[in-house]
């Protein structure tokens, strides 16, 4: 490479940088902007970025914590975001896990074994998986209402049903994992069933302790998906105290009573451990997401 | 790639060890109980009346049963679970919703026949012809009602009734009167007494030797309740107020009068392609349904647009080899990728805000201008694409840096030696190389797009409103969000009109997904 550049060079990349630059603070801002007004006094206080006058009292809501102004007045949190946080990660988790463990072996089947009506099966799953779930809510509601008559907790208003719901969504996480368990060679199961290992031991002793590491990535993603989730929690949960996050949330800015003050508090508190685990598994989630165009 | 085994045939293998053959028999047992579980949910679904449900869990079970239950199938157990789940959680519920469309089920429509006919034998009414005038008797701390029939009306010839002891009565339980031929001794209670006991005796029921149950009809009298409706041999009901004959009819799914008047609830019935007529023909539903339409195919289009520009930009510039800094530009710019999308769009909900919002604020102190980015339908499309497009383009730039790289060094090296620019490496190299292996997936973003709900629903709502539209419907509304709001924000949940709309964006995605898997030539 050159050492000496014609200033025509110099200066395109300065203006590159003052682009990406202008670039980088408009998205920036919004952001920045939010962590600014949860330290700021009252609910609808404007200003700088560094707020003038400091407050910690939406983020003591925020934690559920009642907060004692200068005046002597009592504020109570306005919703339970804890309460809320706690439901969203309760319902992620344990559909993760199913999600995990219904992927995980359909694509070892997928990836190894030959049966009958394997390629027609997969290529339908690639196409319902373009449906959203928000056309068939109608016919998810009901039947949950009718199975909530007979198994009350698989009903309407039960997390049992919005964990259920998820397990659709499974296409995406067998095409991940598949690609995954084609790019192992397959000598050494082969090697194990020689020595009389049953399908299943190949699998679950041999291939499973050499994916940990997609197990890991899928399990994120299926995490981040389910947290995520709007429509059919908004759909299938009613009490407030049965929501989770992304339906809950959207209270704080009501129609009538806007809480922008508490919502910043609530949304950083909330936002900010998934933004990270979104930022340190970025590298495998774009993978998955390439090759499903899932977010978009 | 194998055949197992057990697909082929091959005997059984027992095994040696007894740990696995006690988990085989733990395995058969929990299939054998999923199985009876099913079972259980079909005859108890059937015996609703429920047939799609019932039928639903026959196929769901049947199939777990043949499955798990010849040795041939090995293969298939592994991917059932999950086949199950799609199944049900995709397939069935898009199938029912296109069987819900040619149905007029609604909020007036919802029960089935039985439990509509059921509703209306349990409906009741106060015979105020044979009321009874009260009063309340105490004598020492008992106190009893003492009823005497009021003008002629009177119960299967009793004209006089006293109760027990009101003290006797349990919550919620029917307290019993006895013919009477006088009233009970003890001293009747003044007005004012009567008052105060108000609220304790309007939730007493009386119960006559007979099994009638009087209700409190008034200040000074209890009345009879008698089932208003009697069901006739052939399937009508006769209302025993007025004698009026109701008949089921089936076209509309309601019991109508003879004069044609209908009697809410009704339960589903089938009504042809009424929702899809409805749809194009009544001028109150297509003029909103064209107009969002329309703006649903701009949205979706413009966003694909917009971040695909903006991406691709970002995406050349950070492949600037002689850029410094890239790993943390490129960390910043996919930071609205990564925060969850619920929350971004109502950070922007708040600073879009007229009167607070920080956007206005800025526009004000530089401009001096104010926009309604609520109220004003072409503001609120633009802030809808502003948005949708901070939240979209960190995909593409993903996409795009990913496809930039995988372009060879050396097609830009042969055309520097020719004297080729940056514009002719753009529209010579770059672009021809990336569109091919990028339609499938912007195809995949627009389909995306096209329902984008999360966004309308937390931004806009779908609001400002379409004047004049029979359906709540706004001008922002995409199709899937307007189908939501008619299945379950109208006072009218109309499920059948939005299964219906919903069934045509099926066709669309499949339309969607079918080019999708051509030009990907997905190998499988």
């Amino acid at each position: 490479m050159a050492m000496v550049q014609p200033r025509s060079i110099r200066t395109r990349k300065l203006g590159a940088h003052l682009a990406l630059l202008g670039f980088v603070t408009l998205v920036v801002f919004p952001l920045l902007l939010v962590i600014s007004i949860s330290f700021r006094e009252g609910n609808f206080a404007t200003g700088s970025l560094i707020p003038e006058r400091f407050s910690l009292e939406h983020w003591a809501l925020a934690f559920g914590i009642p907060w004692e102004r200068p005046d002597g007045t009592v504020v109570q949190p306005p919703f339970p975001v804890m309460l809320w946080l706690w439901n969203s990660i309760k319902v992620a988790v344990v559909s993760s896990l199913m999600i995990l463990a219904l992927s995980t072996t359909s694509a070892y089947a997928f990836a190894r074994m030959r049966f009958s009506g394997k390629a027609p099966i997969l290529k339908g799953m690639l196409i319902f998986q373009m449906f959203p779930a928000v056309l068939s809510l109608v016919a998810l509601y009901a039947l949950f209402d009718r199975l909530g008559q007979l198994v009350p907790w698989l009903g309407i208003n039960t997390h049992g049903s919005l964990i259920l719901a998820s397990l659709g969504a499974v296409a995406l996480h067998i095409w991940t994992i598949k690609g995954y368990f084609e790019s192992i060679d397959g000598s050494l199961e082969e090697a194990a069933m020689v020595d009389g290992a049953s399908t299943w031991q190949a699998f679950r002793h041999i291939l499973l302790p050499l994916s940990v590491p997609i197990l890991v990535v899928v399990f994120i993603l299926a995490f981040i998906m389910s947290i995520m989730e709007y429509p059919m929690a908004s759909v299938l949960l009613l009490d407030e105290d049965k929501l989770t996050l992304a339906v809950g949330a959207q209270q704080y800015l009501a129609e009538h009573n806007q809480r922008w003050g508490d919502f910043a508090a609530a949304a950083v508190l909330s936002g900010l451990p998934i933004t990270l685990v979104f930022l340190f598994c970025q590298r495998w989630i774009v993978g998955g997401l390439t090759s499903g165009g899932v977010k978009g | 790639m194998f055949i197992t085994n057990a697909s082929r045939g091959l005997p059984r293998h027992r095994s040696r060890h007894p740990a696995e053959r006690y988990t085989r028999w733990a395995l058969r047992a929990l299939t054998v109980l999923l199985v009876l579980a099913t079972l259980w949910l079909v005859v108890a679904f059937h015996l609703r009346g429920q047939w799609m449900f019932s039928l639903l869990f026959l196929v769901l079970g049947a199939s777990l049963a043949i499955v798990f239950g010849k040795r041939e199938l090995m293969s298939h157990r592994y991917i059932f679970p999950a086949l199950a789940g799609m199944g049900v959680f995709v397939i069935f519920p898009l199938v029912y919703t296109i069987g819900i469309s040619f149905s007029n089920y609604s909020s007036s429509n919802l029960l089935s026949e039985e439990r509509v006919r059921a509703q209306f034998l349990d409906q009741t009414y106060q015979a105020e012809g044979q009321a009874f005038d009260f009063q309340l008797y105490r004598e020492g701390d008992r106190t009893r009602l003492y009823l005497d029939a009021k003008g002629a009306g009177d119960l299967e010839g009793t004209r006089q009734l006293v109760s027990r002891p009101l003290a006797q009565a349990e919550a919620g339980q029917p307290l019993a009167v006895e013919p009477a031929q006088a009233a009970p001794p003890g001293e009747a209670l003044g007005i004012r007494e009567v008052i105060a006991l108000r609220d304790r005796l309007q939730g007493l029921t009386l119960v006559t030797p007979d099994g009638t149950e009087l209700k409190m009809a008034g200040l000074r009298s209890f009345a009879p309740i008698l089932p208003r409706f009697e069901a006739n041999p052939d399937g009508s009901l006769t209302d025993l107020r007025d004698g009026t004959i109701l008949t089921p009819n089936q076209e509309t799914g309601f019991f109508v009068t003879e004069d044609g008047e209908r009697l809410t609830p009704g339960w589903p019935v089938s009504v042809g392609l009424d929702n899809y007529t409805k749809i194009f023909t009544d001028p109150d539903i297509r003029g909103p349904f064209l107009q969002i339409f329309v703006w649903t195919f701009v949205f979706a289009g413009l966003t694909v647009v917009f971040t695909l520009a903006v991406g691709f930009l970002l995406a050349s510039l950070l492949q600037w080899e002689q850029l410094k800094g890239k790993a943390i530009y490129r960390t910043l710019l996919i930071l609205p990728y990564a925060v969850p999308a619920f929350i971004s769009i109502l950070i922007f909900k708040g600073m879009f805000n007229q009167n607070y919002g920080e956007i206005n604020l800025i526009l004000e102190n530089l401009f001096g201008i104010s926009p309604n980015w609520f109220t004003d339908p072409a503001l609120a499309r633009s802030m809808l694409l502003i948005v949708n497009t901070w939240l979209g383009y960190p995909y593409m730039l993903l996409l795009c840096m990913g496809l930039i790289q995988s372009i060879p060094r050396d097609l830009y090296e042969a055309s520097a030696v020719d004297g080729g620019g940056p514009l002719t490496n753009l529209f010579r190299i770059t672009l021809p190389l990336i569109l091919k292996p990028l339609t499938p997936l912007l195809i995949a973003a627009f389909a995306f797009n096209f329902n984008n709900f999360v966004l309308i629903a937390l931004l806009t709502e779908g609001s400002p409103d379409i004047l004049g539209a029979s359906t709540p419907a706004g001008t922002t509304d995409l199709l899937v969000s307007y189908t939501y709001r008619i299945a379950f924000q109208d006072a009218g949940q109309n499920f059948g009109l939005a299964a219906a709309i919903a069934t045509m964006i099926f066709l669309l995605v499949v339309g969607l997904s079918v080019l999708n898997l051509r030009l990907s030539k997905v190998k499988v």
